[in-house]
This record gives structure tokens, sequence and C-alpha cells, in this order.
């Protein structure tokens, strides 16, 4: 809502408080005023001209030489390239040495050949926006009534010496959507009285009635629906204050009728609509729900075809508005209308939300009715928009109106206990202290004890409970007054969760080992979001994305892992190291919230590390990321829980992918991603994994326990193994373990040899196997002994033998 | 004889003096102490001595070998020290060369900005809860005083996958479920990080998807005064103690009274800048005391019980705190963005 500072003292006295002033007790009582504008800023010199000669320019076609009486003494020439500059004219002049919005200064120029001494403006070049320019003035010069007086101050005259405060309404406000409602509640915060508009109605004597009947078919959707009629009025502009009024508020000028109906929207809060009575076609209105597929031209020339949801006034038979949206082609008021058949109505909020979001038609009146107006502002806003139109249409208004009032009106009525206000907000407040809040915002109020009843009245639709009350109270007794305490009551354990203490600890470990902490969107298309999913299922898509590419929720984190080592590699950066927490989401059906499963993935890319100097450097690879990953289980008391298993998974590489097992049950994967998506996605090599982060954070773990420090040596022998290609070195390793039983403490794989030395089909694997006794110190004989078990073993369930 | 020896000790001091190298020095130490030294030559001579002069010059003779072992082993001394010395000199390096790098990341700035609020909270006393990011239209907005039908709720605002099911536009249904679970009993301290979604076209300061962080009080004889004096300790923590807070009133469908929260500009220190528009304020969060219908669809009898809320934008507190310009930059994970947020502060 755009608030004018000068239209605003036509109600409430606002001697002794600037714009800005204002706008800083607005906010701090109750509604945010985004900013203050104002209007003349920038602009200097600009005055009325009258266009005493225009001719043609000689030397350019599309130029016209005036000569311009600026008040003051001969007039001065002017060149103009406006199509609508013409003799007679009253005009915006800005003179030489005028200064216009955006620092633009007016100097004495020649313009092909013939002296310009200043400017004949448009509005826009006034700063006004080019969108509330009324259409006959879009195109050129803005034309003032022939009563503007020459040398005038032609600012002021368009009513821009004035500030405009842009309030932010939250939707419970709907009651400031309007220039009465603003005033109310800036003498709630000033504590000054409200002065109504004029209304006095000098009617003839014709009844509204005998003109035109009113039926309403949906009483629910349409309580209250006033016709007034107006005759003889005379189509033209409205007054130039009314349309600096409008203009200031955003809206558009058009002519008389339809301004004022605007200006009424703007003072009452109430929309109205002008039908031209001679083209309604009937001398009847009907408003009932549209009958599904029925089609109505709206006055914007768009056929649109309706529902039963969706109320339309008619004819008696044909629709002739779409309730509340918008108008029709068929009844519009035109520059030969003479008789205004003018709609007060009450229309119910969900009837308008409906109709005006099917049809794409959002409008100052739309947003009105769906917050909802002042039932007992309905026929005040009818008489008053007949009163000016009779006034600046030269309108005769018809008695009365023709009417269907089904609506009941009862103000709200709420008591409350003084301890219950204070109590909530936390003061010592008094019930004269409060019972003056309510009379500075005209709420009647009454008080016996300690028991405060309020009636509010219809405008304050948002009041309707006892904490309705507290907020008037608390918000005009001013919120920065209201004490600073602790809430008191029994202690409260403040403490991270187990799973989120975990969690923290996983992502300082992983950041440790080297990895950036990523972000990114949860919604992803088609085409990723079954990409490296651990579990196939339903994908879950939203009912109207707003593209295909944020349309369905993930399955997976990897893909857009992926797309973060894109980025950054595209940009320089090819070596990276990065990792995410976050949920993917099983679908359960349509009819189910679906599984939302933390996973953690993470994924490394160009050289691990490199210290050029000295000639460092190593790339990414498998080995580097499960590293990671065995020092993650460590940390989190899994080493003895996970294994890991060689498998095919869907984009990854087929030879360098290990599926994770927790006890055994699949919970992700580690490896290289398939080297042709490396290449679509031009990375280097890649390594990356994802696993259910809830899976790991959620296993039980033994508790910690102090084990002593080993007071005997031990005994290490190492062994060089020649086995089959394919036996992998988990097998051994288990072999081992078992062999070696609870003396071997220890195996390490320290080489691996692969090379031409071997046979045919075999490789070389060599162990270091430390032996120790944490009670004694072993014998030689002793651990030979296991040693040997452990040979025999090997030998036995791998076909290994030691090399030679 | 003793003349020898004086000789001999003289003549050996003097070689040691003038020895370069511990090689010398040991080729000395053999010359002249050795077993086929002349000091152990004189010795076998002192057979020809009488008994009277025997002792006499085999005392000598230890005092001449103590006291070339003496000056032996200082020169060696001074020699070792000085190849010590010299090896040093050749080991220097230059210490400017950079060292190698440890390879370490760093928090998302908004998981940073988000613990943070945690600690906070987590020392005052609340419980970090956590709920689905898909959820039920019921928790996301009808058990918080949005029923069908509410301006409030546009559909166009909020990303539907079924008529029922949405993902949540605020963390709000985690207080809702909370407050259910707790079945009607207080006290609730809890603080409610998380993603929440929105139909929104991605600009510099719009995201479809963002973070959220809200705060829930539950008990008998929760005050507004209490929400004041929270905001003011949470605004001083976290963004310094000289910040100074302002409530503004304002609406929100689940709270009544609705309190949104400026901070004095940390910026500009409240003297007017760019960032805070001018205005020495920035809005900072919402706030309100819970609302009576919010309190009795949860299970809470709202004649007893009072409580309040509040929530908070993890990107924007990060935005103003460290003056990132674009809410962009949180999800697009440039390595260059994300590794300046590793100091700490």
């Amino acid at each position: 809502m755009f608030v004018s500072y000068k239209w605003l003292q036509d109600y409430v006295d606002l001697s002794g408080v600037s714009a800005s002033e204002l706008a800083e007790k607005i906010t701090k009582s109750g509604i945010e005023v985004e900013g203050v504008d104002v209007l003349n800023e920038g602009i200097t010199g600009v005055v009325v001209g009258h266009v005493v000669e225009r001719v043609q320019h000689p030397n350019a076609d599309k130029l016209s030489k005036c000569q311009v009486d600026i008040g003051q003494g001969e007039p001065v020439q002017i060149i103009c390239g406006a199509p609508n500059v013409a003799q007679g004219q009253k005009v915006a002049v800005a003179t030489v040495g005028a200064v216009l919005p955006g620092n633009f200064k007016i100097k004495r120029a020649k313009l092909r050949g013939e002296e310009s001494n200043g400017m004949i403006c448009s509005l826009t070049e006034l700063g006004i926006e080019a969108k509330v320019v009324a259409k006959e003035y879009s195109e050129g010069i803005f034309v003032f009534p022939q009563d503007a007086e020459v040398g005038t101050d032609a600012i002021a005259l368009l009513n821009r010496n004035d500030e405009v405060l842009e309030l932010g309404l939250t939707p419970n406000r709907a009651d400031c959507l309007s220039m009465l409602g603003v005033a109310y509640e800036v003498a709630a915060i000033l504590g000054k009285d409200v002065k109504l508009p004029e209304i006095d109605q000098q009617p003839v004597n014709e009844k509204a009635t005998d003109y035109i009947t009113v039926k309403v078919d949906a009483n629910e959707d349409n309580p209250l629906y006033a016709a007034k009629v107006i005759k003889n009025v005379k189509i033209g502009p409205s007054p130039l204050w009314m349309q600096t009024r409008l203009m200031s508020a955003g809206i558009r000028p058009h002519n008389n009728v339809v301004d004022i109906t605007n200006y009424i929207l703007l003072e009452y809060g109430q929309p109205l609509h002008a039908f031209d009575y001679d083209r309604l076609g009937s001398k009847e209105i009907l408003v009932r729900r549209a009958h599904d597929g029925e089609k109505f031209t709206t006055l914007d020339d768009v056929e649109r075809t309706l529902t039963s949801d969706h109320l339309v006034i008619t004819n008696g038979t044909e629709p002739i508005a779409l309730a509340g949206v918008m108008g029709g082609a068929n009844s519009e008021v035109t520059s030969d209308t003479t008789t205004v058949l003018l709609e007060a109505a009450y229309f119910t909020g969900g009837t308008v939300r409906k109709a005006s979001k099917d049809h794409g038609l959002r409008s100052e009146a739309s947003a009105r009715f769906e917050k909802g107006v002042d039932p007992n502002r309905v026929r005040a806003a009818g008489e008053r928009a007949a009163y000016l139109m009779a006034k600046y249409a030269g309108g005769e208004v018809l008695e009365g109106a023709s009417e269907v009032d089904t609506l009941t009106v009862e103000p709200a009525v709420v008591s409350i206990t003084l301890e219950k206000i204070n109590n909530v907000i936390g003061t010592n407040m008094t019930v004269a202290e409060v019972e003056a809040i309510f009379e500075r915002l005209q709420f009647a109020v009454t008080s016996e004890d300690e028991n405060i009843t309020v009636t509010a009245p219809t405008r304050r639709g948002d009041i309707k409970i006892e904490e309705d009350l507290i907020e008037e109270v608390a918000r005009l007794y001013g919120y920065d007054n209201i004490p600073k305490t602790l809430p008191i009551g029994s202690a409260t354990p403040g403490k991270l969760s187990d799973y989120q203490e975990k969690r923290r600890i996983v992502r300082q470990y992983l950041e440790g080992a080297g990895l950036f902490q990523a972000v990114t969107y949860s919604l992803t298309s088609e085409e990723k979001a079954a990409q490296f999913a651990l579990e196939k299922r339903d994908f879950i898509r939203l009912a109207m994305p707003m593209s295909e590419d944020r349309s369905i929720l993930r399955l997976s984190i990897m893909p857009q892992l992926l797309e973060v080592l894109k980025y950054n590699s595209a940009r320089q950066n090819d070596s990276l190291a990065v990792y995410e927490t976050g949920a993917v989401f099983l679908a359960n059906g349509n009819e189910v919230l679906p599984e939302e499963r933390e996973h953690l993935a993470g994924a490394i890319t160009g050289l691990w590390h490199s210290h050029s100097w000295q000639g460092e450097k190593k790339a990414v690879d498998f080995y580097v990321l499960k590293g990671i990953l065995e020092g993650l289980f460590a940390k989190l008391g899994l080493t003895e829980s996970v294994t890991y298993v060689q498998a095919k998974v869907d984009n990854m590489h087929p030879g360098r992918t290990a599926e994770i097992h927790l006890n055994g049950e699949r919970i992700g994967f580690v490896g290289q991603v398939h080297p042709t998506m490396q290449k679509e996605l031009d990375l280097k090599d890649t390594y990356v994994f994802e696993l259910s982060l809830k899976a790991i954070l959620e296993e039980a773990t033994a508790p910690l326990r102090y084990l002593g420090i080993p007071r005997f040596p031990s005994i290490t022998r190492d062994i060089a193994l020649v086995v089959d290609k394919e036996t992998v070195a988990g097998v051994l390793k288990d072999i081992i373990q078992t062999a070696g039983g609870k003396l071997l403490k220890e195996v390490n794989v320290f080489d691996l040899y692969e090379g031409e030395r071997m046979e045919e089909g075999k490789k070389s694997i060599a162990y270091s196997l430390k032996y120790m006794d944490p009670e004694r110190t072993l014998t030689d004989e002793e651990v030979t002994k296991v040693h040997t078990q452990v040979l025999e073993a090997l030998k036995n369930q791998a076909g290994a033998v030691l090399r030679g | 004889m003793q003349e020898r020896l004086k000789e001999l000790q003289q003549e050996a001091i003097q070689k040691i003096e003038q020895s370069q190298s511990l090689k010398e020095l040991n080729d000395i130490r053999v010359a002249y102490l050795g077993k086929k030294g002349p000091i152990t030559e004189v010795l076998r001579g002192m057979g020809k001595l009488s008994a009277e002069e025997r002792p006499i010059m085999g005392a000598l003779a230890n005092e001449v070998r103590e006291a070339i072992a003496t000056v032996l082993e200082a020169k060696q001394k001074e020699l070792e020290e000085a190849a010590v010395l010299e090896k040093l000199a050749s080991e220097s390096i230059d210490v400017t060369l950079p060292g190698r790098p440890v390879k370490v990341g760093n928090h998302h700035p908004l998981t940073r900005i988000i613990e943070e609020i945690e600690d906070l909270f987590i020392g005052m006393g609340y419980q970090v809860a956590e709920g689905p990011e898909v959820e039920q239209d019921y928790y996301n907005f009808e058990a918080l005083n949005l029923p069908k039908g509410h301006p409030a709720r546009d559909m166009q605002d909020s990303f539907y996958i079924t008529d029922e099911i949405l993902l949540r536009t605020h963390t709000s249904p985690v207080q809702a479920r909370t407050m259910e679970k707790n079945q009607g009993k207080g006290p609730i301290k809890i603080i409610c990080p998380g993603k929440v979604y929105r139909r929104d076209n991605d600009d510099a300061t719009h995201s479809h998807q963002f973070m959220q962080i809200e705060g829930l009080v539950v008990g008998e004889n929760i005050r507004m005064s209490d929400l004041h004096g929270t905001l003011e300790i949470f605004a001083k923590k976290m963004f310094g103690e000289d910040r100074e807070i302002r409530l503004r009133p304002s609406f929100f469908p689940f709270t009544e009274p609705s309190v949104e929260m400026d901070i004095s500009c940390m910026i500009c220190g409240g003297h007017g800048c760019n960032v805070c528009k001018k205005t020495g304020w920035i809005e900072i969060l919402g706030a309100g005391m819970v609302h009576p219908n919010v309190l009795e669809m949860a299970g809470y009898d709202s004649k007893k019980y009072t409580g309040f809320a509040f929530g908070m934008g993890p990107e924007r507190i990060a935005m103003l705190k460290y003056g990132v310009d674009d809410i962009r930059h949180f999800y697009t994970n440039d390595v260059r963005f994300l590794k300046q947020f590793s100091k700490h502060e």
C-alpha cells in the first residue's frame, strides 16, 4: 500500500510529524514502512507553460517549434519532439537551468539549427512511472487543464511535492489497504482524531429500484450487493488532484467515473465497479455461480472459460462481470456512457481468490476482497462514489440503491483480564493504561474490576481472541518498553543427541582429512535422480515443478557432488575434495511420507597432494579414499563391523569399486567414477563414496575401555606369498587372522608385486605379522608354532606358497 | 731421562696445538701415548735406574703422560666442536621456503552459523530437534493455525507432491511435532535447524532451497519479556556485545503477538549505510508468543501453558555476518568461496 503523506492529512492532523518521523512511528507500532519515496527528489525548475504557437520544425519532420509563455515576459522558443504537442496547451516546461531525475540538467541548445530554451516534459521525464501514466499521455507530453496558471510550479500542481510511504502489510492488517484504515492506525499512534470523508448527497427524485432489480443466487459468496444508479454523467478526465493521487498510489488514471471507483478503492478499501447501464441489455442484476464451461470476455478482451467455482454478475442471463475480479467488455464504461450502474458489494475472500487465481487476474480489487473488506463500509463507499460522480462527472444520483443484504455484521466482543495481559507480556500495567490504549484505537472498551471488555470495530476483522487484544496493547505500549527477562521454571538439559554429536564428529573428521563440506539441492532432474542410488525406488515428483532440473527428490547425493567437482574443475580447481551430509528421499507410496535417510557422500579428484618445489605429487586413488573411510569407521568404533566387497555399481569403474557392508549389510559404495562419466563431466580421475550415515551413526558401539600398555615385547615375522592374481588381500588377511589366533596382534601388507618376474597369473603379496602376549614374553618356539599354523592355513585355503 | 721426558712433553703439546684435524690428533695420540711411543720406551728403560730413582721417574713419566693427555683431550673437544659447527653450517636451509601444506577442509558457512546458534542455545538448556523435509500439510500448515484456504498459505509458494504432502516451507512443523510428542506437558526448549523449500526463482536474494533455524519454548508462565531477554542474549552473543536490538510488531499465523527483531547495523554501528539501507537497523528474525490455537491443536491447555517461538535464516545471517552478496554462492559450492570460511573468529 502506497500512502501519500499529503493525502493522509485529509483525515488526520499530521502537524509536527514529518513523513520520515511518521514512517518510524508506524514501523515501531506494527506496520513496516518499507520505504519513503520523496516524489520531487532531484527535480527543480519545472513550471507551467502555455504553448502560444506551434509550427513544424523547418528541418525535421518529427519536431515541433513552439513559442511557450513561461510567465517570464516574452515567450521562449522550445523545440519539442512529442507528437501530441499543440498550440494552446498548458504544459510542464523544464526551463533552462532546470534539473530532472537522474541529474539531467536542462541547457540552452540548438536542435537541427533551431534554438531551444528548455524542454516540454512528459510525466515519465518528471519521474513518474510509465505504467501509471494515462494512456493519452503515454506517448507524449502531459497536458494540464486550461486553468493551470502560467509560470507556477508544475511539480506542485502535479502534487509531486509529496512523500509516499510504502507499507509492507502483513495479511492480518488488510484494514490498512485503505487511506481510512491507515488514518485510524496513525490516529491511534499519534493520539489524534480521524476526520471522515464528505458525503453530501442531493439525490434526484427518482429511485434506483425503478431502474434496476438485484437478485443474488449465491448469498454465501455474496451476502451484500448494492446497486446505485447515476444518470446524465459526462465522461471526461477526472480532476487533476484525483489523477495525481491515483498515480502516487500506483494506479493509472482513465476517466472520471473509473477514476472515482479507484479513488474510493484507495480511500475506503472497498472495490467498486461501474457498469454502463445502457449496455446491460436488461434492467436486472443476477449474481450467481457460473455454469461449467460458460464463456465470458473480460474488459481486457480475453475470453475466459468459467466453472461453477466462479461467481459472476449477470444481466439475468449473460455474465457482465467476474465478481470482485474484473468487469466485462460488454458492459464497460466508455466515453459515450451517460448512465452508470455502480456496484458496491461484499464478495467473500475464498470466492474471489479462486477466480483471480484460476484466471491469473490479480488486481487491486481482488487483493482487497481476498483479504476481507469492512462489511460496514460497503454502502458508505458506494454513497461516497456516487457523490463524487455527481461532483466531478456532472451526474445525478438516483435515490437509494437496489440491494440484496443477507450480511450479518457483528463486531467482535472480547473480554480479557488485566492479569492475563500482564502475565503474557511481562508488564505491570493498570486497567486505566490498558483502557487508554483501546480508546486511542477507537475500540469501545468497558471494565469491571480487572475484567476488560473490548468491542472491536468491523474494520479490524483481525481482532477475534484475547491474544489479539494483547498484541494491540503490547504494540501500542511499545515492544521496546517490554522488560527483558529469561524463562523461569524447571531446568532443562541442553545437549546434542548421540546421533547429532556423532554427525558433528563425522564432519570434523572429514574436514580434518582435507574434505570441504558442500551443501547442494535436494531437488534434481529425472536423469540424475536415479544415478548412484543405493536403492531403486519410485521417483518422488513435485506436482508443479518450476523446471525439469528441479522436479524430483534425490535418491543419492552423488550426482550433485559431481556437479560441484565439474563446476570447480571448469574454474581451474581440478584438484578438490568435498563431502556432503543430507537426506535422500525414498518413496513409500503416494499416501505416506517418504523415508528420509541421511546419507554421507564424498568425492576427491585430481591431485591428492603436491608440494611442487620438493617434487612431491600424488594423484587421488582408491586407497586414498578408502584410507579416509577406514579412519572414519575407526573413529566411530566400526572397524570390525565394516567390510569391502568388490562390486559393480552403475556409473562406477567396474574394476575399482567396492560395496561397503556393515555387519554384512550393504550400506554404500566406494570407488572410481566410470571413466566415461569422468570424461562427460570433464573430470580428472575421481574417486567417490556414498553411504547411509544413518546406518553408521545408529550402529551401537562398545563403550570405550582402557586396555593397558603392552609390557612385553612383540615378535614380528615377515612373509612374502605367491598367490593367484585373483586372490584378494582381504581373504588372505582373514585366513591369517583366524589361524593366528589371539597371539597375532597385527597384520599389515608391506609389499605387492605383479610384475614380469612372476609366473603367469600369479602375484606376490607380503605381510608383516606381529605376535604378542600381553602377559609375558613370547619365546621363539611359541611364535614359530603359531606362525607355522598360519602358513599351513594359507597354503591349504588359498594355495599360497612362500616366495622363494 | 728426566730431560728426555720434559722434552717429549713439550714436543707433544706443541704438535697437539698445531694439529688441524681429529685424524692428525689421533696420530699424535698413538705416536706419543701408544705402546710403541717414546714415553713407553722411556719407561721401559727404567730398569737401569736405581731403586730410589725409579718411583720418582715413574711419577714424572705419569705426570708427562697426563699432561699430554689433558691437552690432547681439550684439543680433541675443540676440533670436534669445530667439526659439528662445520657440518651444521653445511646443512643450513632456506627457512623462507613454503612448508608442506596440511590438507584440511572446513565447515560450509551455513553449518558454521547453525552450529554456532545451536551451541549458544544448548548452553541455555535447549535441545536440538529435527524433523522431515517432506511434510504433511497438517504439520506444515494446519497445526500452525494455517487452515486450508488461509490467505497466508498460497499454493503457488509451496512445492506440493500430493494434495496432502509437500516440501516443508519452514522448520515450524518440527515445533508442532515436538509439542505433539510431549503430549501436553512442559517444559519444552528446542532449537530446530534444517532445510526448507519454497517456489522461488533462484536469484541473488532468493533460493528455492534454504535453511531455517527456529526456537520454541513452552511452559507455564512464559512471557513476552522472556522472549525479549532471550533474543537480546542471542543477538549479543551472535553479532557482538555492542549490538542493540529493536522489536517491532509483525504478523505470523502461528504467533500472537508477533514480533520482528532488528539489530543495530554491524557494518556502520547504527549510523546508516548501504547494508542497513540507511536505517541503522537490520532485520534478523521473526518471533512471537505461540498462538493459542497452535498450543491447543498440539494438546496443550492454552490457559495453563504459554510459549514463545522465533525463527531465522542462516543464509541471511551468514550474508550479513560475512558480507556475502549472493545467496546462490551457498549452493554453488565454489571452493574459492568455501575455503574462506575456515578461519576461527
